[in-house]
């Protein structure tokens, strides 16, 4: 493609030749000139002009410093949702986002929100001064607090670190800077299957990926075996990362009894467990029911890493909103911990967004409003249980062939179907349903008016498509 | 003073007790406080035996790392903060303050933020790169709304996290796809730039830019620095009001410096976190930057709305690249934006629908316009009040003009460090150590008292 001509008006063009080679008695009218001819010449004979020796300037796209960068496909699963917007039917259905969706469909801001930001407009103590590299300091107790329970030890003893992230990835890639500088191990072990952007989050941050077993495709549930087999074998004091609750794509959680299991095998390692919470509140409804393997963990007083994220259970998305806790063995430690916390922090983006922050200080600290927030996060949390039943009540009346007991079984936002690529692209041709590739499905995107919808797309796919 | 080339290693020391101790716990009162009825989850646990509490470490694994120095910016708030003296003054943030040294939130910006909260707009996730509506009002607002750039879509904007957040993301670009290439800095800098750079594992050198001896810029060791650089460096220029000094070049240095910078390939890297703030016109200060793109140049340039808007907690920002065609201005985006994914996902909404709103609504920019001046005019006001006092007090005979001739938040006083120290430990006033002192910070009414606080560190202490 040609480029189009780009001089400014107001250009006025010496009257000396075009093709001018030095570069050090080269006027800026010459050059202008020259780019001018450039762009009127046809690419068959820019190839010859270069050889000619005329000095580039970097106006045509084969001079451009970014000729060699390639065209990076859309994001999987953010990609989900651009194809959802540009297809025109009327009977499209986005499931691909873990976004709360109402039951008419439409996102939800969380009305204790609403009513937190116009206190906060009208508090006229407010400013927008730089918060500190850590964030809001009540921001960071409560959530430590939220996560490992008020009365928890860890705190009382002053051995949480915690700083204010950019919502769950954030505070993931902070929480992998930091151990890929200070840590002497170097490998995160990751389930598999697991989110599509923390293989990402952890490899940029310097750390080598590696993975567990975890998701069961048989009996569509925790391969308990196979992860117990990877973290023994795995090299001692390697990070592993686990999903606090409501696993993201599969739904399928260890029992709790698995997790004391699990927790006894990574201390005997000196594995470093690093948590993943984004779901808290969003599994089962309870915030303390979903916080309980991390506190498992924190009880038998050893460390750990992990990543809040209040995006789903606050509806605060695109505030981005998180918290990096890390748990050390002392207050000492604690701090050393939280001042390199912020070498980390300054050079990444300075200093966490207010917004967010002070939306959720203000809710956590306030026992009414927090009271209304865990109602609005319990409806939410029932009318996602609800449609899973209702998916699974729709597939049986149409006598779906296969087991489909997992979407019931299967925990938080999403169900990972089984379903495989070629159904998925069916489904999407035509059906119109958006989900990922993997077969994982948003119970979130999902109302009373569309299960069925989906239930016959389902039938169809797993009918018609190998 | 050559240009000096650093590339510093993080220091990662750590000896680690990696020692396996199991021990049997007793589940007394200090485990499991969840429930209230006393029980612990796993009182019902079928267990004959006792339960072996597996806690592999004594010690922590963190235990060997160093304590962080505070930053040497942001830790002269806390230290102010700190200091009980009825007469502190803090100039260390570039942050503006009001004559009455008050925070101020812009008008325009509440204006902005109730008609948000009015139309009761959701909070989904936004894009990868940012609010659509704010990467097209702050294209405009830099290049123009008219700049043919625009008009032939070769300029890639992502929206950042502010001014660090948008250079982290053009560092990872260059360290990702021009891997050898370095950047040059200026000597000084705003403290930060170096730390990203690091992060990001993108190589620095430093060319010349502040003369002590004139408390000017040094424009030959400029020249001869960017010169002597290998082809293909990226260049990071300050767009105006320079961060630390206060210096910028004129406008026929600048045509010099984008000569240079062509002759050699190089490619210019702007800091433009200062726009409007430097003269008070925004468009003035982003002469520099549209006089680059407007020679067909390909360039990146990270924005800032922290100062120029207020909107500093808000993290507002974008990375923008120019190129010299639409489909590469695709690609760029494309992989700027695979960068932001692993880093934070998506940026934050808020900030981004204040500036939408004040940029995009006629009224409410110029309400924008005149309120940047205002503020804009109060440090120029302050500027010239500070050298009034300075130079009517000072019988040294020393030239003190060159305040007059810096620009923007920023004054150079060309104090060294214990001049610094001196002007905290005895006056209570605080900046940062290289001399910097932040005019946003200071009130005609506090002149006299920083005149004299100046005179005496320069004169008395060495």
């Amino acid at each position: 493609m040609r480029p189009p001509i780009i001089l400014e008006s107001t250009t006025t063009f010496s009257s000396s030749s075009s093709s001018s080679s030095s570069s050090s008695s080269y006027s800026s009218c010459d050059r202008r000139l020259n780019t001018l001819a450039r762009h009127l010449i046809d690419v068959n004979d820019q190839n010859q002009m270069a050889s000619q020796n005329i000095s580039p300037s970097p106006t045509a796209s084969s001079n451009s410093v970014f000729a060699h960068l390639t065209r990076a496909p859309e994001d999987p699963i953010l990609g989900v949702t651009v194809a959802y917007n540009k297809d025109p039917s009327p009977i499209k259905l986005n499931l691909g986002v873990g976004a709360y969706r109402t039951e008419e469909g439409k996102p939800l801001v969380l009305d204790v929100v609403r009513r937190v930001e116009q206190q906060l407009l009208n508090d006229v103590s407010r400013n927008k001064e730089y918060i500190p590299i850590v964030g809001l300091a009540d921001f960071n107790k409560l959530s430590a607090k939220l996560i490992f329970g008020a009365d928890s030890p860890a705190i009382q003893e002053n051995r949480v670190t915690t700083v204010q992230g950019l919502s769950g990835t954030g505070s993931l890639r902070v929480g992998g800077e930091f151990l890929a500088k200070h840590y002497h191990q170097r490998i995160i072990y990751l389930p598999q299957p697991t989110w599509g952007n923390h293989p990402k989050i952890f490899t940029l941050a310097g750390l080598t990926v590696k993975t567990y077993r975890y998701y069961a495709p048989a009996t569509r549930g925790l391969d308990f075996e196979g992860l117990l087999e990877d973290l023994g074998s795995a090299s001692s004091g390697s990070v592993v990362l686990l999903h606090a609750c409501a696993h993201n794509p599969t739904g399928v959680d260890p029992t709790l009894e698995q997790w004391e299991q699990i927790r006894q095998l990574i201390r005997s390692k000196s594995l470093l467990p690093f948590f993943d919470s984004a779901y808290q509140g969003f599994a089962s409804g309870s915030l303390d029911a979903d916080a309980q393997p991390i506190r498992l963990f924190v009880a038998d007083g050893g460390e750990l890493l992990a990543a809040q994220s209040y995006a789903k259970n606050m509806g605060l998305y695109g505030e981005r909103v998180g918290a990096l806790s890390i748990v050390s063995k002392s207050a000492d430690v604690a701090s050393l911990v939280e001042s390199q916390l912020k070498l980390v922090i300054r050079p990444m983006y300075s200093s966490p967004p207010i917004h967010g922050a002070s939306i959720v200080a203000a809710i956590l600290k306030d026992r009414d409003l927090f009271n209304d927030w865990t109602i609005e996060l319990k409806a939410m949390a029932d009318r996602i249980i609800s449609m899973r039943q209702q998916l699974f009540d729709a597939l049986r009346a149409r006598g779906t062939p296969g087991d489909w007991s997992h979407i019931i079984k299967q925990i938080g936002m999403f169900t990972f179907t089984g379903l495989n690529s070629e159904q998925v692209s069916f489904m999407t041709k035509e059906y119109h349903i958006y989900l990922t590739s993997d077969g994982r499905i948003s119970m979130a995107g999902l109302s009373t008016k569309t299960v069925s919808h989906l239930a016959d797309a389902i039938h169809a796919a797993v009918t018609r498509v190998a | 003073m050559g240009s000096s080339s650093v590339f510093s290693v993080a220091s990662a020391s750590l000896s680690l007790h990696d020692t396996n101790i199991k021990k049997n716990l007793n589940f007394g009162t200090n485990a499991f406080r969840f429930n209230n009825d006393g029980t612990n989850t796993f009182s019902n646990f079928k267990s004959s035996r006792r339960i072996s509490m597996a806690v592999a470490v004594n010690v922590s694994r963190f235990e060997g790392i160093p304590m962080a120095p505070p930053d040497p910016i942001l830790g002269v708030s806390e230290a102010f903060k700190a200091d009980t003296n009825a007469v502190k003054l803090n100039l260390g943030v570039g942050a503006y303050r009001t004559e009455e040294l008050q925070p101020y939130v812009l008008n325009v910006v509440k204006k902005a933020e109730n008609l948000m909260l009015e139309r009761g707009e959701n909070k989904e996730y936004l894009p990868i790169e940012g609010l659509a509506a704010f990467n097209k009002a702050t294209a405009e607002l830099l290049l123009g709304a008219d700049n043919p750039a625009i008009k032939q879509q070769r300029v890639a904007t992502v929206q950042g996290l502010s001014g660090t957040g948008s250079l982290r993301l053009g560092a990872a670009l260059i360290q990702r796809y021009f891997p050898g290439a370095k950047v040059l800095i200026s000597n000084p800098t705003w403290g930060n730039h170096k730390n990203i750079f690091n992060d990001a594992g993108v190589p620095w050198s430093e060319y010349r830019y502040y003369d002590p001896k004139t408390v000017g810029l040094d424009f030959e060791g400029m020249i001869e620095d960017i010169k002597s650089a290998p082809e293909g460096t990226f260049v990071l220029l300050h767009g105006c009001a320079h961060n630390p000094t206060g210096i910028d070049p004129t406008p026929q240095q600048w045509e010099k410096i984008a000569d240079l910078i062509q002759q050699k390939n190089h490619i210019p890297f702007f800091d433009v976190a200062y726009q409007g703030f430097a003269s008070g016109s925004l468009d003035e200060d982003a002469a520099s930057v549209r006089l680059f793109v407007a020679r067909g140049m390909e360039v990146l340039v990270a924005q800032s709305y922290s100062k120029n808007l207020g909107l500093y907690a808000e993290r507002v920002g974008a990375i923008n690249v120019i190129s010299s065609s639409p489909e590469s201005a695709t690609r760029v985006k494309s992989q700027l934006k695979r960068l932001a994914r692993p880093m934070y996902s998506n940026p934050p909404v808020h900030g981004a629908r204040i500036v939408a709103n004040i940029v995009g609504d006629p009224v409410l920019f110029g309400e924008w316009k005149a309120e940047m001046e205002m503020m804009a005019g109060r440090i120029k006001t302050v500027r010239q009040e500070l050298y009034d006092s300075i130079s009517s007090k000072d019988k040294s005979g020393k030239d003190w003009s060159f305040i007059l001739k810096q620009i923007g938040m920023f004054s150079f006083t060309g104090l060294n460090k214990n001049q610094s120290d001196n002007m905290t430990n005895k006056w209570h006033i605080y900046m940062t150590k290289d001399g910097r002192i932040s005019l946003a910070g200071l009130s005609l009414a506090k002149c006299e008292y920083l005149a004299d606080a100046i005179i005496d560190s320069y004169h008395n202490v060495s």
